[in-house]
């Protein structure tokens, strides 16, 4: 690494300090009021809060409506990596093969990745509208009545299609890059040392994907814990009864709908605790990691 | 082991390039065949079609008796050592020997004998544990070489294997390559555009200009009657002088140039006349000259390479350039003129406008 030297030795952090002040107010300040409220019991109509010490994290704790909707988080991360990780291999692999029309071939499948996740969630509530929707009348004629917002089941099946698709396209471009710089030299050793095509996929491009894959599971763990709040959203339309949700979009549930500020706090703070553990994991596996070449 | 028959092997890709034209080569049994040429001359896509790596646009390539066009690489029995090795850097030195191995249902026992013994031939049986990562250049090159030999395959193809080591480990490589065929006899075909290589590999050098073959034969035919001035100027090094001459009312002279005493019966009114620097002789003053050529050289630059010496120099005051080999103790001057001489059978004579090498120059008599 270069070291620049400065004339000045605070110009350095009078240039850093625009970003800084962003992390503190956007970032900081936020997290440290949460971790403060969480401590307190909010007055539902804004006079005034009480100290009640962990008391809300006892509550969020024993909650049985908690442990459910943690327990459906766990399913809906599984079920969103799982696929959207599988289906963006298996679509990498075969785009790897394309070799006429290639370029446009890949970018028609990275298109979906332009989408913002809130057009996404839209895009497949409609598709699934109860009235409207070509996929709700797809499903009719196989004999299945899917009803999105009544029957929990169909809720989540939706809530994980549209998280898985609009995921797929970013996993898709790291897969595919990742593909290319497995060295073409190798996959020709292969082809001498290797009848089999599937064979020789799983012994030496897949384990030289490793190391894309691993950088992915963890984008796709966290994509599928936070930024699905969106889909959620309005695929339960802010009215959740009881239809399945993440954590995440209960955190808002509980304080914004239910006014419950103290509680909510303290369900935002353990999240922060999962996301700092999953955090240290990452960077310990990653200096595990072996780096190829 | 087989023979390996290449039946007018065609190699064209899209946009109708052709980068094979057309070559056939019948290679032995346990021959060491090189194919060599500068880049671009087909020569590795050539290798690469025997290897299954490339389909064959038209022709035929026969591994021992077998067809094998439609053959799948793996199924070819072949073995090919990479350029930049090719390893597979998520294995054991170990596993990147046995891998060929398993994936051909071979028992365990075999496979670990096999291996230690492979390992034990190119002394890198201290390295079966260690990644590829872990391993210096030579060493992995030794693993890509054990990778081909545990295989015991009909074949060894060799795509420039030496041509990312440093010169000195290139120097022995190439004769424990050479041993190592020599004690296996397995049949291989190497490409290579190190014309040195070439030379002291093969039991018969292939050389290949633009996508055809220019001349099949020993190394040292090869040397000593060059087809082409294409091979002429390819192998050796420094490479053949060639000269245009031009019959005129006065006698053969060089198109550039002046001061060359050479004189043949031949209808032709033009030939390239190709010497070799080691048999351009550096005459004393007042030496006879024997049938042959001679001609007054002056000196432009002298390169000492220690032993010897390569003299560059002019036919006459701006002519022609040529090179002259000379022994390294020797001083010469720049602009000194030299009286040079070559023997008769020396002479390599070529078609002006073919390029082709022509009758021997014995069967034309001095005029």
């Amino acid at each position: 690494m270069k070291r620049v030297q400065y004339s000045n030795p605070i110009l350095p952090y009078a240039l850093l300090l625009p970003q800084l002040a962003i992390v503190a107010v956007f970032f900081l300040w936020p997290a440290v009021e949460a971790v403060r409220a969480s401590f307190y019991l909010e007055d539902p109509f804004g006079f005034g809060s009480t100290f009640v010490g962990l008391e809300n994290f006892k509550d969020t704790l024993t909650n049985s409506q908690y442990a459910r909707t943690a327990r459906f988080t766990l399913i809906f991360t599984v079920l969103v990596a799982f696929f959207s990780l599988s289906i963006a291999l298996l679509l990498a692999v075969k785009a790897d093969k394309v070799i006429r029309g290639a370029g446009s071939y890949r970018t028609l499948l990275m298109w979906v990745y332009a989408i913002a996740p809130p057009v996404a969630g839209l895009l497949g509530v409609m598709l699934f509208d109860q009235h409207i929707g070509p996929l709700t009348e797809l499903a009719r004629s196989l004999g299945w009545n899917l009803q999105v917002g009544v029957t929990p089941f169909d809720t989540a099946f939706v809530m994980v299609i549209t998280a898985v698709w609009k995921q797929i396209p970013v996993n898709f471009i790291f897969f595919l890059s990742g593909l290319q710089s497995v060295p073409k030299s190798v996959q020709e050793a292969a082809a001498i040392d290797c009848r089999s095509g599937t064979r020789r996929f799983w012994t030496v491009t897949f384990p030289l994907l490793a190391p894309t894959g691993f950088f992915l599971l963890i984008i796709n763990i966290t994509y599928a814990l936070f930024d699905t709040f969106g889909i959620v959203d309005l695929v339960v339309k802010g009215e959740p009864g009881n239809n399945p949700i993440t954590l995440v979009y209960k955190v808002f549930v509980d304080g914004f709908r239910g006014n419950d500020l103290g509680g909510s706090s303290a369900q935002s703070v353990i999240l922060m605790v999962l996301v700092f553990l999953l955090t240290v994991f990452q960077f310990r596996m990653i200096e595990r990691r072996v780096h190829y070449n | 082991m087989a023979s390996i028959t290449l039946n007018t092997v065609r190699k064209i890709y899209a946009g109708n390039v052709e980068a094979v034209k057309g070559i056939s080569i019948d290679i032995e049994d346990g021959e060491f065949i090189v194919l060599v040429g500068p880049s671009g001359c087909g020569k590795s896509t050539l290798l690469r079609m025997v290897a299954g790596l490339e389909d064959i646009s038209s022709g035929e390539i026969l591994i021992g008796d077998r067809l094998v066009n439609k053959v799948e690489p793996a199924d070819r029995d072949i073995a090919m050592v990479f350029q930049n090795y090719a390893l597979y850097p998520h294995m054991s030195v170990y596993n990147n020997l046995a891998y060929g191995l398993k994936n051909r249902g071979i028992a365990k026992s075999e496979i670990d004998q096999r291996v230690r013994k492979a390992a034990e031939i190119l002394e890198i049986g201290e390295y079966l544990d260690r990644k590829p990562r872990q391993l210096s250049g030579g060493q992995r090159q030794r693993v890509a070489m054990g990778r081909a030999i545990v295989r015991e395959p009909s074949a060894f193809l060799f795509d420039e294997p030496l041509s990312n080591l440093d010169a000195k480990l290139r120097v022995q490589m190439r004769m424990e390559i050479k041993k190592l065929q020599r004690d296996l006899k397995t049949t291989s075909i190497y490409v290579t555009h190190d014309q040195l290589e070439a030379m002291t590999l093969a039991d018969r050098l292939v050389v290949l200009n633009k996508g055809q073959v220019e001349q099949i034969g020993s190394p040292m035919e090869v040397y000593e009657k060059p087809a082409s001035t294409f091979v002429a100027s390819f192998i050796g090094s420094p490479a053949m002088n060639l000269i245009p001459m031009k019959k005129t009312a006065l006698g053969w002279e060089p198109e550039q140039g002046d001061g060359v005493n050479f004189d043949i019966r031949s209808d032709a009114s033009e030939f390239i006349v190709g010497l070799r620097p080691e048999d351009l002789e550096i005459l004393g003053d007042g030496a006879p000259l024997g049938a042959g050529l001679a001609a007054k050289v002056v000196v432009t630059g002298v390169e000492p390479v220690g032993a010897e010496s390569y003299i560059h120099g002019t036919l006459g005051e701006g002519g022609q350039e040529v090179i002259l080999r000379a022994a390294g103790k020797q001083h010469y001057d720049i602009g000194q003129v030299l009286s040079i001489a070559a023997k008769q059978e020396k002479i390599h004579l070529f078609n002006r406008q073919t390029g082709k090498r022509e009758e021997e120059i014995s069967a034309l008599q001095p005029a």
